[in-house]
């Protein structure tokens, strides 16, 4: 019959003083991986690739051949 | 809550008299008449308060023993008094009178969750079934633009038009050689 008294009050001022920082740390390493090496910086890459090398006279004369523009048909018609 | 009521408390009794009700031709129903009046006396008068076993409530509305015999009832004298005076065995008895379960006794795990998956799964297969007949013999035919035939046609055509050429479809097409990259 000598159990000590448990804490009974600051219960909700202890659980956000532990969790709020390590929620707050965890956003912001989620948001910085996001920007640099998940979605942003590899889809800014991949459209300054496909830009470099990109022929829009040819890719549209392409597409012409292929037969889907309804204003120009295709060189042989 | 309500399923722990009916299951815990009136159990076999009460529902054995509904299954009955259900199940046998009204004159036996007459018969099992007084059986239902013992039965009426078992369901809990909802207006007063009620004693429950929670976690999140420790102390119910009211004490779990409200009809005391004697020998309760000189114990609750004595627990006016100081209570270093009750004995170990005294003090038990009083918690016992206030309280059906303790705290570990109501945290015992049970084996409900496996009458619950169970039952979703039964019902999972159920709706199953349902559902595959349901294409079978529901279902109107399938438009045209479902065929193996068309589908190609339309990955050619997004093709020629370079549908999302920097990191979609297109892009994964390598158009010098003809084939998927």
């Amino acid at each position: 019959m000598s159990l000590p008294k448990p804490v009974m009050r600051g219960l909700l001022g202890r659980r956000l003083r532990f969790h709020l920082p390590i929620a707050f740390a965890l956003s912001i390493v989620a948001g910085a991986a996001l920007k640099g090496y998940t979605v942003t910086e590899p889809r800014k890459q991949a459209y300054a690739d496909f830009y470099k090398q990109y022929d829009a006279v040819k890719e549209f004369n392409a597409m012409r051949e292929a037969g889907i523009f309804e204003s120009v048909r295709p060189s042989g018609e | 809550m309500m399923l722990g009521l009916t299951a815990g408390r009136f159990g076999t009794r009460f529902l054995g008299r509904r299954v009955m009700a259900l199940v046998t031709p009204s004159s036996a129903t007459m018969a099992s008449h007084g059986h239902g009046h013992a039965d009426v006396s078992e369901i809990a008068d909802m207006s007063k308060p009620m004693y429950c076993d929670r976690m999140d409530t420790p102390l119910p509305d009211r004490a779990y023993k409200d009809e005391l015999n004697a020998a309760d009832k000189t114990l609750k004298e004595k627990e006016k008094g100081p209570w270093n005076q009750l004995t170990k065995e005294e003090k038990i008895a009083l918690y016992r009178l206030m309280f059906r379960k303790t705290y570990p006794e109501m945290k015992q795990k049970t084996d409900e969750w496996k009458t619950v998956m169970g039952g979703i799964f039964i019902f999972l297969g159920l709706t199953g079934l349902l559902v595959w007949w349901q294409s079978i013999y529901v279902y109107p035919a399938q438009p045209r633009t479902f065929d193996s035939e068309w589908q190609a046609k339309q990955i050619q055509r997004m093709l020629d038009m370079r549908v999302n050429p920097v990191e979609g479809l297109a892009s994964k097409w390598d158009y010098e050689k003809g084939q998927w990259k």
